[in-house]
């Protein structure tokens, strides 16, 4: 039998793609294993749920886990409302001339500026110019300043994937412009606008450098107990304990438990992130809404 | 004119930024009559009908010059407000565009937004339009299904009958059958024939034979002119301008 | 106002179903004139033509806005093409009608020739045959066609006898009897005439309703 050329080019290209799909996944799957393994031997409940205790060297690492989640919530705060009513004044109602050109550019380069760049800037204007001090707020507000590009992006491009039809078809019908959006434009893109946020949620909780000095501490015994104290946080704990330590073999383990919780946290968030979108495509077919 | 003169164009002249789309435009359109617009794809027919309910305005960069005249009152005169005229000039689009809501909704929407909350009077317009666009029969049993599961025709009916449902009184086609089968076709445009009875009625299309089978009026555009405008039966029968002869008869470049 | 389709083949159907009786009433009305020798008969045929006139244009241009407006396919097409040579046809069996009228204003002062034996009959079996044709139409009865196809044969004959008769029998022997003679020779001739033109509806009939074509294939019937 003759083989074509075509044919061997085909299978050839095909395998050169597989091979690259192969490797990113074996990364994937070895970091993964060497977290896992390493890190599963520390996760307890008391892990979970107390202080570090003896110079960090036992103990869990609940304080920085809390101190992760409040930041957070005033991530989210910031940069959610802010994302959401930049993308659609820039999607729906400005007009496309220089200034929107130049906003939008500014924007993209934004999500592309160094993390530990927003973390000197959030020092500057938070930490002093606002006289947040190093604190949940001023690290949170960072955190949010740096997520607001991405939140942004996502939100527009949500809004893009709604259909012209659905505004033209209100329009038609006598609606206002913000009757359109309302009605019949935000509720069909609410589950894009999610994904993206939650994505960039996830990611400023991952993030060191802009909590580093903003807000985030060595160490601390206590939960915080307002926007305005300092607070432990999983990625600068993990930190921390790989490099900063006394004796970095000794809690070697803990670094990989606090890893370990770090990853889970985050593929949570991710995960609610589709499973959110899926469920409200699937309803907003059938219902509406 | 046998019918009395509903909307007119009068020297409508259209810019999109430095492009002349439409070129000194005048055309009557007759109460109770369907006027159509035919010409081939580029020829500013869209654009025309966009602008009768002034869908034009939200693209950017439009320009607009002329007057058209909704039983003799400007609508493109700065103080008249879309939104007060899109309810007197109802739209139907070429691809069907229900929203993701069931069918009561759907028709229920344009009501709501219109500012009736008595709910026996939005139930009662909601089954008064479904009938009225021959839908009724169809759906009357589903009616808080979702409207993404009706078929391609019935989702257009179901369009025309949210039109109706907000009682406009010009209804403006946009090729509306052009994703739709011959069946569904043929079902829209008996629908037509029935409405113009009540309304007044224009419709772009692409497809000469709906023209010469559902309108009263034929008017052919070219390159932004409107060539010939008569009785449809005298268009297709006896075209007075070559550029139209040669249009409907399939002779064109 | 444009129509539904089906109103408006309704409707066509209608307007030749009028040209069907005026011109059924048509022939009617000049064969009594012929056998009465009846002048304000005759006369009042040649008035009553206009308004079949009028009629065949109307259905012309009604048929052209259907085939124009709808691209009319099968049944519907043969439908329409039908009324169209229907509408022709019979539109000449009233000018003939009114030639036979014309022909009877010329004899009706005169003394007859002879007693008319043959020209009645054929007069009968012409509007027979203008009836029949018409029925077949109006009730799609492709059987009704074929006697009208069969009974043409007949008419021949007849016109033959007539014709042979008035011109062996009567103008070579006395040539003065010629002007007298001559329009009894038309009016056979006509009415002959008016038979074809019934022959042909019927054709039409059977190629509208079964789309066959008999016209130049008698095998076929």
């Amino acid at each position: 039998m003759k083989i074509r050329p075509s044919k061997v080019a085909e299978v050839l290209g095909f395998s050169i793609l597989r091979v690259c799909m192969i490797c990113v996944a074996l990364v994937l799957i070895v970091v993964f294993y060497d977290i896992i393994t390493k890190g599963i031997g520390v996760i307890s409940w008391d892990f979970l749920t107390k202080p570090p205790v003896d110079g960090m060297t036992k103990g869990g690492i609940f304080p920085a886990i809390a101190g992760t989640f409040f930041v957070t919530v005033i991530t989210a705060l910031l940069s959610i409302p802010l994302g959401v009513g930049c993308a659609i004044f820039l999607n729906e109602y400005a007009k496309d001339n220089g200034l929107t050109r130049f906003i939008r550019m500014s924007i993209r380069n934004l999500s592309g500026v160094p993390s530990i760049v927003y973390g000197l800037f959030g020092v500057s204007l938070f930490v002093e110019m606002c006289h947040f001090g190093t604190s949940i707020l001023a690290a949170g507000c960072t955190l949010g300043l740096m997520t607001l590009p991405l939140t942004i992006t996502a939100s527009e491009e949500a809004l893009k994937t709604v259909p012209r039809a659905y505004r033209e078809g209100s329009l038609a019908l006598g609606a206002t412009k913000w009757q359109a959006i309302w009605t019949n434009v935000l509720p069909y893109a609410i589950p894009g606008m999610l994904t993206g946020t939650i994505l960039g949620l996830s990611r400023a909780a991952g993030e060191t450098a802009p909590i580093l000095f903003t807000g985030a501490a060595f160490f601390l015994p206590d939960i915080p107990n307002s926007v305005f104290s300092q607070f432990m946080a999983l990625p600068y704990h993990l930190y921390i304990m790989s490099t900063q330590h006394h004796n970095i073999a000794l809690v070697r383990p803990i670094a990989y438990g606090t890893a370990l919780v770090l990853v889970v946290l985050i593929f949570t968030m991710n995960l609610v992130a589709v499973i959110a979108r899926y469920h409200l495509r699937k309803k907003g077919i059938s219902h509406g809404q | 004119m046998d019918n009395k003169v509903r909307m007119k164009a009068e020297d409508v002249n259209f810019y999109y930024g430095t492009h002349h789309v439409l070129k000194g435009i005048n055309l009557e359109m007759a109460n109770n009559a369907v006027t159509a617009i035919i010409g081939p794809s580029g020829c500013g027919k869209s654009t025309f009908i966009r602008l009768l309910n002034r869908m034009h305005e939200i693209v950017p960069n439009a320009r607009l010059t002329g007057r058209i005249l909704l039983d003799g009152k400007d609508i493109v005169a700065p103080d008249v407000d879309p939104v007060d005229l899109r309810k007197k000039v109802g739209m139907v689009f070429q691809k069907p565009n229900p929203f993701p809501k069931s069918i009561y909704e759907n028709i229920a929407y344009g009501l709501e937004i219109n500012g009736i909350k008595n709910k026996m009077q939005i139930e009662e317009r909601v089954v008064d339009s479904l009938k009225k666009a021959a839908l009724w029969e169809e759906v009357k049993e589903r009616l808080h299904d979702s409207a993404l599961r009706l078929s391609g025709g019935q989702q257009q009916r179901l369009c025309i009958a949210r039109c109706l449902a907000i009682e406009p009184e010009v209804i403006l086609f946009d090729e509306p059958c052009a994703s739709l089968d011959p069946i569904s076709t043929k079902k829209i445009e008996e629908l037509i024939l029935e409405l113009e009875k009540e309304y007044t009625i224009v419709i772009v299309t692409h497809n000469m034979q709906q023209a010469a089978r559902v309108s009263d009026y034929t008017g052919f555009f070219l390159m932004g002119e409107l060539i010939e405008f008569d009785r449809t039966d005298l268009i297709f029968k006896a075209p007075k301008d070559k550029r139209t002869e040669d249009y409907i008869t399939g002779r064109f470049g | 106002m444009s129509k539904h389709f089906q109103e408006e083949l309704q409707e066509l159907n209608d307007e030749i179903l009028k040209m069907d009786t005026l011109v059924e009433e048509l022939i009617a009305r000049v064969i009594t004139a012929l056998q009465d020798r009846d002048m304000p008969m005759a006369l009042s045929v040649i008035d009553r033509d206009a308004e079949i006139d009028a009629l065949e244009l109307v259905i012309d241009e009604k048929c052209l806005d259907l085939i124009a407006r709808h691209q009319p396919t099968a049944g519907d097409l043969r439908f329409i093409m039908t009324g169209m040579r229907l509408n022709g046809e019979l539109e000449r069996v009233a000018d003939l009608a009114v030639d036979i009228a014309e022909r009877v204003l010329e004899i009706a002062d005169k003394p007859l020739l002879k007693p008319l034996v043959d020209i009645p009959k054929l007069a009968v079996v012409a509007q027979k045959m203008v009836k029949t044709a018409i029925d077949s139409f109006i009730t799609r009865d492709i059987d009704l066609a074929k006697n009208v196809i069969l009974m043409d044969e007949e008419a021949d004959l007849f016109k033959d006898r007539i014709q042979n008769e008035l011109i062996y029998d009567y103008m070579v022997k006395d040539g003065s009897v010629v002007p007298r003679a001559v329009p009894l020779i038309l009016v056979a001739r006509h009415l002959e005439r008016v038979c074809d033109h019934a022959t042909y509806i019927a054709e039409d009939v059977i190629y509208m309703v079964k789309a066959e074509v008999v016209r130049h294939h008698p095998e076929r019937l």
